[in-house]
């Protein structure tokens, strides 16, 4: 009796179910793309979609973003839940983890295969980020890099005429400014609760030796990075304060606390907008100098991926190549202001006659990507708690080039034990 | 059917889900916390290796894990007796007969307990901020240096420890209202016959009946000030110098930013035999000193 019940109730139910089913498959037969983007650039994606669902009638895009601070956790989860959708920019930094965990395809066959596909247009420091042991998995689809901006107006009435290439240029031109402005301000922001600062001095040598198996912080070039470092601190020239004990960074500049600040592109539309128009042409951009002259900076942005479990790896990859194209760049760039990883849309006007992205063009052709093991941000994380423990005089360059490498070598334990197991199995 | 059967049967749901979503969940991952369970062991299984104590022995070893407790006991051991004063000073008042707009300040009172840590944390950076904040700028009319508060090594703690009392004491001071209340009357009345000062009254009278009360709102801050987390999380990350790392943050990065889980769960059980050893410390105290 109860069974009858229920099946004349249940039956009709899963007719529907079914007839629903049908509909929609009946209503859009198209290849879904599985795509998640992280933080702002995930929602201006959007706006570049359409254009290519037209070009690709075949595939639908369904884009999801993701907040930035959380988009690691959550691919690592979905990574542990098996639930990773097929397409996505990663942090260059993450690539080598996902690489790690065996949950990126390699993508060699499908850029050698795809007709004016331009690997070698792209900037250097950038394409490597995405390629791990001689792989390549990820391809370039914004690039970021640290240089300094400066006040113009302050470097000239300090009597600085050139804009200084080396460490030792650079240095010299911070003493001039402050003697000029004096001992309640400084002559560059270096803030003790960010890595990026030491590590964009510092990444001119290698970091890590014998295959990211040990720190390579003993070395007479990060020894000398340190000295630099710390000589900024020590002279007066950088206050010893976080960025934490700034309440705002461009207010700051626009007062002349600093004269150098190390940051990104994203900075030039910050600083466009947030000066008081009686400086907006008294600010500029520069390539960073290095310890003999232009130095080399850390090649960060994002890049995309398409994970190894995808079922639409065709389609995925149309999509990668119709992002990273250059027209697309173009466009894209006019929407956030991101920079192309690749050299041919920095042709076009906008970008070419922009007097602050052209410090960073240069610069890119010098960007390097930072030692590629999944262990790396943590190990940024100590270079920059060693860092502070260096400038507050707790350490001497020696102890913490020492420290350093102790610490990234315990860190690197497990690593080492994976490739030694490695190689024995191989062995056997 | 029996009583005891009954007992069981009543008792028996919740007992499951406490097994289920309390009893294993800790189980796993004291089991977690004798691998070393980690990014490559999560890639394949085959990667996890059984470490035993070594978790712990290395956690013994590890600078930062001391710093870590350091920095919680201080927290505990300075928090936790300034959090109860200032929520029976503010219960007192409140229960004084002289008190005037006594629902509009036991509200206003309260009200740090219902806003958010964050929200919060962003005001308070500015009012202790070195060189634009309202504190500095009352100390310096008083013609006190400014202090950096939140950047200086030694002020960043007390600066927390501040905003975390400031943050929780309403609660407990509701609780300390209630207990005020329970007291009768006619004790007070007795004691003001015999000639006792306000102060006695207090001191023989107030707080003997509060001792319940006292234990309870002991232990509960104690367990809550040892786990230290969302202030220096949102405040400081930490920093400077790693003074404000407490060992939840410890556990936090451990865990879920360097996905060393187990060591996170490590770290965890070595906070919870801690909290353990206090908590029944101060049972025991009570116990001896006839309060409970």
């Amino acid at each position: 009796m109860l069974w009858a019940r229920l099946r004349a109730c249940c039956v009709p139910v899963l007719l529907l179910a079914v007839l629903a089913g049908c509909a929609r498959g009946d209503k859009d037969k198209r290849e879904v793309v599985r795509f998640w983007a992280m933080g702002y650039e995930g929602e201006v994606v959007a706006q570049l979609i359409p254009e290519f669902e037209r070009r690709n009638p075949g595939i639908k895009v369904d884009l999801q973003q993701m907040p930035v601070l959380s988009a690691h956790e959550k691919l690592l989860t979905a990574f542990a839940g098996d639930a990773l959708p097929d397409v996505t920019p990663l942090g260059n930094t993450w690539i080598a983890e996902f690489a790690q965990l065996d949950a990126l395809a390699p993508l060699d066959a499908r850029i050698a295969a795809t007709p004016g596909f331009d690997a070698a247009d792209f900037y250097r420091g950038a394409w490597d980020s995405g390629v791990v042991d001689a792989t390549t998995y990820a391809v370039p689809w914004y690039v970021e890099t640290r240089i300094p901006f400066y006040r113009k107006d302050l470097l000239q009435a300090a009597g600085v005429e050139e804009i200084p290439a080396s460490w030792a240029q650079w240095k010299a031109a911070m003493q001039a400014i402050k003697r000029e402005v004096g001992p309640e301000r400084y002559a560059i922001l270096l803030p003790l609760n960010e890595f990026e600062p030491l590590l964009n001095l510092a990444i001119h040598d290698p970091l890590l030796r014998d295959g990211g198996r040990y720190g390579n912080f003993r070395s007479a070039g990060f020894r000398q990075t340190l000295t630099f470092y710390k000589g900024l601190f020590d002279d007066g020239l950088a206050p010893k304060i976080g960025n934490t004990a700034i309440s705002n960074v461009w207010d700051e500049f626009g007062k002349g606390l600093f004269s150098f600040y190390i940051s990104g592109p994203w900075n030039i539309a910050e600083f466009k907008k947030r000066l008081p128009p009686e400086l907006a042409e008294k600010w500029g951009t520069m390539p960073l100098p290095g310890p003999t002259g232009p130095g080399a900076s850390v090649a960060g942005g994002t890049s995309f991926v398409i994970f190894r479990k995808s079922q639409h790896k065709d389609a995925a990859w149309k999509l990668i190549a119709y992002l990273a194209s250059p027209e697309v760049q173009i466009r894209f760039h006019g929407i956030t202001g991101n920079l192309p990883p690749r050299r041919s849309p920095w042709s076009d006007p906008r970008l070419a006659n922009d007097p602050y992205a052209k410090a960073f063009r240069s610069q890119l052709e010098r960007a390097v990507p930072t030692p590629q093991v999944p262990e790396w941000e943590r190990i940024a994380t100590e270079l920059r708690i060693v860092g502070e423990l260096l400038v507050s005089g707790r350490l001497s360059v020696d102890q913490a080039a020492a420290e350093l490498d102790r610490r990234a070598d315990a860190i690197l334990a497990k690593r080492r034990w994976m490739l030694d197991h490695k190689a024995t199995e191989l062995a056997r | 059917m029996s009583t005891r059967t009954a007992g069981w049967l009543f008792a028996g749901p919740a007992l499951l889900v406490i097994a289920l979503f309390f009893g294993l969940p800790v189980l796993a991952a004291l089991a977690l916390s004798l691998t070393d369970f980690d990014i490559y062991a999560l890639a394949d299984i085959r990667n996890l290796r059984f470490v035993g104590i070594d978790n712990y022995l290395a956690l013994l070893q590890n600078p930062l894990f001391w710093k870590a407790l350091g920095n919680t006991f201080y927290f505990v051991l300075v928090g936790v007796p300034l959090s109860i004063a200032a929520s029976l000073g503010a219960a007192l008042l409140l229960h004084a007969k002289v008190a005037k707009f006594r629902p509009f300040f036991r509200t206003a009172l309260f009200a740090p307990v219902v806003t958010t840590v964050v929200a919060v944390a962003v005001i308070w950076r500015y009012l202790f901020h070195t060189k634009y904040g309202m504190v500095n700028w009352g100390l310096s009319s008083l013609g006190i240096e400014p202090v950096d508060w939140l950047g200086d090594p030694h002020w960043a703690m007390p600066t927390i420890i501040l905003f975390a009392v400031w943050k929780n004491f309403g609660y407990n001071m509701i609780i300390f209202l209630a207990g005020l209340q329970a007291i009768p009357e006619d004790l007070y009345e007795a004691a003001r016959i015999d000639g006792a000062s306000g102060w006695k009254q207090f001191r023989h009278v107030t707080l003997p009946m509060l001792g319940p009360v006292l234990l309870l709102v002991g232990i509960l801050t104690m367990a809550g000030y040892f786990q230290l987390f969302a202030e220096p999380y949102v405040m400081t990350q930490g920093g400077p110098l790693q003074s404000t790392v407490s060992v939840l943050y410890l556990m936090y990065e451990e865990g879920f930013k360097w996905w060393n889980l187990g060591n996170a769960s490590a770290v965890a059980f070595l906070l919870f035999a801690i909290m353990t050893a206090f908590t029944s410390g101060l049972l025991w105290l009570a116990r001896k000193r006839g309060v409970e």
